[in-house]
């Protein structure tokens, strides 16, 4: 408990916390700069994410691809790495469940285990390839990553149009039944909202992460190679093997996006001009959530249901739903530079202070 | 030069940490042209006090005086709008830009919508001839050395009209002739009628340079001294508390068979260039060998080819007859090799991580801490508790990140998981960097110690008080190869300091 309580009186959790409400406000602002009514947006944002069962469960939906994808930016940010691949990673995973959800006939559940087992793994080799990039052949990984981001896009729309093609449509075949992870018996108590077993994975992720990062060797080496990787080497850490390492995981937690996208909501992949971008929110919520488990759940809850809620707002409000957008960019911004919002907070420490002396 | 002027006062200054009380009631006079020597243990406040008169912290008790008019820093900018400039520690500069663009960043002097730079180099050019300071407004500050970079710091605060210049601990980083040099440099500064605060814990630069020094020990000033009516071993007592020994206390040497066997070693630098060239070497059981030097002859490049951090090119290291060249840094410390590094902000330590998590940063993996890749924690915390204990580490606990602990304790840290593991062989470079006599008289008695029990010591060192004092041989190392082998009550300061600079004692032996 009094853990708890020195949490949230943390500078950084109040720079978080302090982000959100000028996000808010910013936004607020700006829709009466434009003529709108704010607080009929935010409301109708609200009921869009509360309103009824089915949104609910729909809201549910959006958040858990960000807690994956929360998780495989900070776990690649504490080794001192940036991940911004998690978008090409997503889209091998989701190309590993669907071929094995689709080419391949087995009995329910374990046709399900293991078409995830293949998105996740060949979500995690795509991650892995950067790591070997990185190490052997000194390319950095931002450059790599945003480079196989469209490879991996490309080699899917390849993969698709050879092999589980649907005549007439751009996207492949669906996925046979059996490989499904969609609970129907919870959909059906939510009026249909898409819900999987993705999300007891989510929090088994989470828990697992924390667990991992703080307690294992594996996350000791990771957090010493992150913090300072020339300690790391003269203590005798191979900080190669820890990259490569860290870019698998990295990539198994992007490419579970996309198994759960595949198996659990769509069941087939689209044949997509560009990637879905959730990686990058990912470094979004990694961001907010300052790379801990408890602060990716609340960023990636937070940034699900504002994602979400944003079609309410342009139903009920007539707002645009950019200006969510907007409103998460500045949170962002807020959050990544965290100097103004000190400024602000000494600011009002100091008022306080002369108020009590004078 | 005695009888000027009061120019700074600083009046019963006060300041509270949660937990500590980091400057008591702390009075101190500048006089102008006068260098005032700040001395105290690493910890004792010195460092608060100046962050203090240069407006980083505010005291809660306490006034500053300027020129006699009691004034309120609030701020850096205050301090440097008042003719106070600082040179910290860890210099604050921007490696890729010229001297000229480091010393006016944040105060462009503006030509039309430019920045006037050569109307500032020329006044850099100028600043530089009045105070003797040879600063190259041109050069790039990645280019030139630490020394060097060193004076472009002093001339920013030259540049921004400085009356009073800090020094925070100037000598840390700077090879002995840097030393002497910065010496000259501050003499010439008072000369010319600036003030000096030099905060240190070297007693030789305070009877070197200063007029006056006060002397600071666990936030309570003890008193203020004139320089010239005092002597080392009294200034040393008054700052730790107790006497100091100078000099370690020794028995004579008891080697015993050859522990490490080095034969025409050949390493690389980063440059390509043979930074040591073709040397042998071999250290006994029992005896601390000492490599002096001059910083940049290859002793780093030695170190880290023992200590498994380098590839070698060629040549043999046996350790007990078994050969370690392939190693990697593991596979040398699990054979034995223990190591202190000279840098152990870059090296010896995670600075984020707290003491527990430092002190088994080179065992965590084996079976004792680790079970299966969990960690164990109490087994963990068991170990950082004995090492805080034995070797008296202060720290408010074992969970405190070791970035908020002083470098003495820093160091202490190091140490003690260096020497728990038990080595066969124990390297320091550069052990007492930065330290204070209280800390570095601990780590000599420790390096001896060690050779008592039976183990092989490698010092390498910059500082010949410390090879001298410590060591049983001493190797004196130029460009790369050994060019002289001596004991210490054999040589002298002089002796070494001419082989130190490539002057050749007859042949190379080593």
């Amino acid at each position: 408990m009094n853990k708890l309580k020195a949490l949230f009186a943390g500078e950084s959790v109040k720079i978080s916390l302090l982000s959100i409400v000028l996000g808010l406000l910013i936004g607020a602002i700006v829709m009466i700069a434009g003529g709108y009514n704010p607080l009929l947006a935010y409301q109708s944002m609200l009921e869009k994410i509360f309103g009824n069962a089915y949104d609910m469960g729909e809201a549910l939906r959006a958040i858990v691809p960000l807690i994956f994808t929360g998780l495989a930016v900070a776990i690649a940010f504490r080794a001192g790495m940036f991940n911004i691949g998690v978008d090409g990673q997503i889209v091998m995973g989701s190309l590993g469940a669907l071929m094995v959800g689709n080419m391949i006939s087995m009995p329910p559940i374990i046709h399900a285990i293991v078409a995830i087992i293949a998105g996740t793994l060949l979500g995690g080799l795509w991650g892995a390839l950067v790591g070997v990039l990185k190490t052997k052949r000194g390319i950095n990984e931002v450059i790599s990553c945003i480079m196989l981001n469209w490879t991996a896009l490309y080699l899917s729309h390849m993969v698709i149009k050879a092999f589980m093609a649907e005549e007439g449509t751009s996207r492949s075949q669906s996925i046979q039944e059996s490989a499904s992870i969609q609970i129907n018996w919870l959909s059906g108590l939510l009026d249909g909202a898409r819900i999987h077993w993705g999300f007891a994975l989510a929090v088994v992720a989470l828990i697992a992460y924390h667990f991992y990062m703080n307690r294992t060797k594996w996350g000791y080496e990771i957090r010493a190679v992150g913090n300072n990787n020339h300690a790391a080497k003269y203590a005798g850490m191979n900080v190669s093997q820890v990259v490569i390492r860290t870019f698998f995981l990295s990539g198994m937690l992007g490419g579970m996006v996309g198994t759960f996208e595949v198996l659990g909501v769509f069941k087939y992949m689209a044949i997509a001009s560009a990637t879905s971008g959730l990686g990058f929110d990912g470094i979004a919520v990694a961001l907010l959530g300052m790379n801990g488990a408890l602060g990716i759940l609340l960023a990636a809850a937070l940034f699900g249901s504002l994602m979400y809620g944003a079609q309410g707002m342009s139903f009920g409000a007539n707002v645009p739903g950019e200006v969510i957008k907007m409103v998460i960019s500045i949170i962002i911004f807020f959050a990544a530079a965290p100097g103004m919002i000190r400024w602000l907070l000494n600011k009002t420490k100091r008022s306080k202070q002369a108020n009590r002396e004078g | 030069m005695h009888n000027g002027e009061i120019v700074l006062e600083l009046k019963g200054i006060t300041k509270r940490f949660p937990g500590i009380v980091a400057n008591d009631q702390i009075s101190l006079q500048l006089r102008k042209g006068e260098i005032h020597a700040l001395l105290g243990e690493n910890g004792a406040g010195k460092s608060t006090l100046m962050n203090i008169v240069f407006g980083l912290y505010q005291p809660d008790e306490g006034i500053i005086e300027l020129n006699g008019q009691p004034i309120v820093m609030d701020g850096p900018n205050k301090a440097i709008e008042c003719g106070i400039g600082m040179v910290h520690q860890h210099f604050k500069l921007v490696p890729p830009f010229t001297v000229t663009e480091n010393i006016i960043l944040g105060m462009e002097p503006k030509r039309g919508f430019g920045t006037d730079l050569k109307g500032a180099a020329s006044r850099i050019a100028e600043l530089s001839k009045q105070y003797g300071l040879n600063v190259n407004p041109e050069a790039k500050i990645e280019s030139i050395s630490i020394g060097m970079q060193q004076r472009v710091e002093i001339m920013k605060t030259l540049y921004r009209g400085a009356e009073i210049i800090i020094f925070d601990e100037p000598t840390a980083v700077l090879t002995p002739q840097e030393i002497t040099e910065l010496l000259q440099i501050m003499k010439r500064l008072v000369d010319e009628g600036k003030s000096i605060l030099l905060i240190t814990h070297k007693l030789k630069e305070i009877m070197d340079v200063a007029d006056r020094c006060t002397i600071i020990r666990r936030g309570k000033m003890i008193e203020t001294v004139t320089v010239a009516d005092t002597n080392q071993e009294t200034l040393a007592e008054k700052m730790v508390g107790h006497r100091v020994q100078f000099k370690t206390d020794k028995r004579p040497a008891n080697p015993q068979d050859s522990l490490l066997d080095i034969a025409n070693l050949v390493v690389t630098a980063e440059n390509g260039q043979r930074a040591v060239d073709g040397i042998s070497l071999s250290i006994r059981a029992g005896e601390v060998v000492g490599i002096a030097g001059v910083d940049g002859n290859g002793q780093t490049e030695l170190i880290e080819a023992i200590t498994g951090m380098r590839p070698i090119e060629s040549g043999t290291i046996r350790l007990e007859g078994r050969d370690v060249k392939h190693g990697s840094p593991r596979t040398a410390s699990e054979a034995g090799i223990s190591y202190i590094p000279q840098d152990r902000h870059k090296h010896g330590l995670v600075l984020d991580f707290d003491v527990s998590e430092n002190a088994v940063l080179k065992s965590y993996y084996e079976e004792r801490f680790n079970h299966k890749g969990l960690l164990d924690r109490q087994a963990i915390e068991e170990v950082a508790e004995r090492h805080v204990e034995q070797f008296d580490i202060r720290t408010p606990g074992i969970h405190t990140p070791v970035r908020s602990m002083s470098g003495g304790n820093q160091q202490k840290l190091i140490i003690a998981r260096e020497i728990a593991k038990e080595p066969k062989l124990l390297i320091a470079a550069q052990p007492t960097r930065g330290l204070d006599v209280g800390a570095i008289e601990f780590v000599h008695k420790q390096l001896i110690a060690e050779r008592d029990k039976g183990k092989a010591v490698l010092l390498v060192s910059f500082e010949l008080d410390e090879i001298i004092n410590v060591s049983d041989r001493i190797l004196v190392m130029f460009n790369g190869r050994f060019v002289g082998e001596t004991t210490p009550e054999t040589t002298s300061d002089q002796e070494l300091g001419l082989l130190m600079a490539g002057k050749h004692q007859g042949g190379d032996r080593g």
